[in-house]
């Protein structure tokens, strides 16, 4: 029976036997091994989730459900494992630079990334607790992980002081389900709810529930950590931060909402639908004074959960889906728009600050327009793919009945196009200054492009996503 | 019976206390005495349910090694808790107003005065996962389960330890050249030949 069960978990298990292998190695190593770990693990990454797309069907459950293998899950886990390896292998150079290449970076990554699949395949509110603390304290370790620097170091206590106040609020929502409905389960809950209705305790616990989950998310009014930790951190942490985390706490909340709460989606409906509003304006209105493009991709990155979220209030397969495809399109953009933030430097130093691209279009013209590309499509201007990827959900929100919310999603989006288009009026127009660095690795160049090129080129067929995600829906819905 | 909830609401009540004085408190060291005698209420409140093993392992782990440990802390950390805490007194108005907020709000919703309306399966599920108490142990039923049915859990806990464990390595431990570490292997291997050296000094000379 355990053989079974060790058969579902087995992508996990490999991770997790890797991540011990390159401590191992990396400890009792003469040298310094840290290129070589990163190198290896961001090839695990790419062939476990290469693994799971090929292999993964139906749906498997595991250890007395706690660990539920399906589509849905699968679709999580490649995006976080295929965007946490262009991640790490993006962020070689600068550690390299910054004197941060150790062998534990890799390491503490590959066993975020565990936490994360765990996250989004967890079938019982502990295995679900468990998986996100597994993340949530790689994640804090590497916030801080340039432990000379203070600025990195307060990014990593904010984000483990407001993480476990959110993790203290998950579990006391966590205690109160379980209290009112009896059950852990998520199926149980379901069957409880089903049976009975949900008592009103356990409406109280999946508020709780729904607001831990929102600090994880970063959405608005949870937000206040997400700049200062962006910005703070190393810049290929927050790379990480604003791509495979976002993902799998999205999914995180998709699974508990539908899975354990998928019969009473009134009662969450307008706890999302606020969230969403909050989050869209939040993300535009907050972003525009600032200087510091992390900070920028900070209060980016809230407004674009904003717009996930929308999708979720929609609380339909529609509204899942276009959920998971805006997911991938805006992790997609962001390795794009990472791969030249990395690269924003000047005389071997890096450089945050969006005035430093000035005319950037003459040092670079190529970069320069895929970065054009990459703000259009986060702007969501048509016809790139950030356009579709926001009327979807604004299409999905609106049939399921929220269509001021779709309104003020479209009001949003025109506010936040002006941060977006002013970073590409500095490049294009701005006034003349000292310019960046011309240097760019070829990887780095190449994964921009790639994203650029997603974004222009994907507007024929989205490359096949909309069919795997609507079969990931349906995996969790059906 | 009597004595049993009477016992209950002397440890409920302490460890409420306690743990109030733990935040109200101005000396950081009384603040961790108050946090162990939490602690100790609450293990209590474990006797009463029946869970001795999760009562003994409160005080052992937690009063025992965490709390010595955070006493440590506190006293050697060269920080002027009254100056941070001097900060608590502008929110403690709108704070504690909002915490009452809540409070009332869950003692209407989930508690009291709703007559906590609980799902009608939930006691029976609830109950249907512990033993009997007068067939089987603590200790037993804890390690019957914990190494079967939550071995997925027990293992990822596992996991959580190892991640704190490498980052507090990576975020502490600095290598310096300068500091002379001891070499065991080459103490044993240090013999007179090697350790003693005859010098032939000639007269008036020296080194």
């Amino acid at each position: 029976m355990i053989g079974n069960d060790v058969n579902v978990v087995l992508p996990e298990l490999v991770l997790v036997g890797a991540a011990m292998a390159v401590l191992m190695w990396g400890v009792f190593s003469k040298r310094e091994v840290g290129a070589q770990a990163l190198w290896a693990i961001s090839a695990l990454f790419i062939g476990v989730g290469a693994w799971i797309a090929l292999t993964g069907r139906g749906t498997d459950a595991a250890f007395n459900n706690m660990f539920i293998n399906d589509g849905f899950g699968r679709f999580a886990k490649i995006t976080m494992l295929w965007s946490g390896a262009a991640v790490l292998l993006l962020s070689k150079p600068y550690l390299e630079r910054a004197k941060l290449m150790k062998f534990e970076f890799p390491v503490l990554v590959a066993l975020a990334m565990v936490g994360m699949m765990m996250m989004v395949s967890a079938g019982n509110m502990i295995a679900l607790y468990m998986g996100l603390e597994l993340q949530s304290l790689a994640l804090y370790v590497i916030a801080a992980f340039n432990r000379d620097s203070l600025r990195s170091s307060e990014a990593g206590l904010k984000y483990f002081v407001l993480g476990a106040i959110s993790s203290g609020l998950l579990l006391y929502g966590m205690s109160l389900v379980y209290g009112y409905t009896g059950a852990l389960g998520f199926a149980e809950i379901t069957d409880v709810i089903a049976a009975e209705g949900l008592p009103l305790g356990a409406l109280f616990g999946l508020v709780f529930i729904v607001t831990g989950m929102a600090f994880k998310v970063s959405a608005a009014p949870f937000h206040m950590w997400t700049p200062d930790v962006y910005e703070g951190s190393p810049t290929p942490v927050t790379a990480l931060f604003a791509t495979a985390p976002k993902m799998a706490a999205a999914a995180m909340i998709t699974r508990i909402l539908f899975d354990a709460f998928g019969g009473v989606i009134s009662d969450w409906q307008q706890i999302l639908a606020l969230l969403a509003l909050l989050s869209m304006f939040v993300g535009a209105v907050a972003a525009i004074g600032q200087t510091n493009i992390k900070r920028l991709m900070a209060y980016s990155s809230i407004g674009h959960m904003g717009f996930a979220i929308m999708g979720l209030a929609a609380g339909s397969e529609a509204g899942v889906q276009n959920m998971l495809i805006y997911m991938v399109v805006y992790v997609t953009t962001n390795i794009g728009v990472f791969a030249f933030i990395l690269n924003m430097e000047k005389d071997g130093r890096a450089v945050t600050d969006i005035s430093a691209l000035s005319l950037y279009s003459r040092v670079a013209p190529g970069r320069a327009f895929a970065l054009l590309i990459l703000m259009f499509s986060l702007a969501g201007i048509p016809p790139l793919v950030g356009f579709f990827a926001k009327l979807y959900v604004l299409q999905a929100a609106f049939d399921a009945g929220l269509g001021w919310l779709a309104i003020a999603g479209v009001v949003a989006s025109v506010i936040s196009a002006f941060y977006y288009l002013r970073i590409i009026y500095l490049m294009y127009f701005g006034e003349a200054s000292e310019a960046l660095d011309g240097k760019i690795p070829m990887l780095h160049m190449g994964l921009l492009a790639a994203s650029a090129a997603a974004m222009v080129f994907g507007i024929i067929n989205m490359f096949g996503v909309e069919g795997y995600a609507l079969s990931a829906a349906r995996a969790l819905l059906g | 019976m009597v004595i049993a909830t009477l016992a209950f609401y002397l440890f409920s009540a302490v460890a409420v206390a306690s743990a109030l004085m733990v935040v109200l408190s101005r000396n950081p060291v009384h603040s961790v005495l108050w946090l162990i005698l939490t602690f100790f209420s609450a293990a209590g409140l474990f006797v009463i349910l029946g869970a001795e093993f999760v009562a003994m392992l409160l005080v052992i782990v937690y009063v025992g090694a965490v709390m010595v440990l955070f006493l440590f802390v506190v006293m050697m950390m060269d920080v002027d808790f009254a100056e941070l805490k001097s900060g608590m007194s502008k929110y403690v108005r709108i704070g504690s107003l909002i915490g009452l907020v809540i409070l009332i709000e869950l003692l209407m919703a989930t508690g009291y005065w709703s007559g906590w309306i609980v799902a009608d399966m939930a006691p029976d599920m609830r109950a249907a996962v512990t033993p009997a108490l007068e067939e089987t142990q603590n200790t037993i039923a804890l390690g019957s389960i914990l190494y079967t049915q939550y071995v997925y859990l027990f293992q990822a806990a596992g996991l959580v330890l190892l991640v704190a464990m490498i980052g507090a390595i990576v975020l502490t431990m600095r290598h310096r050249k300068d500091v002379k570490r001891q070499s065991i292997v080459g103490q044993i291997y240090r013999d007179a030949d090697k350790a003693v050296e005859m010098i032939d000094v000639k007269p008036g000379q020296g080194l």
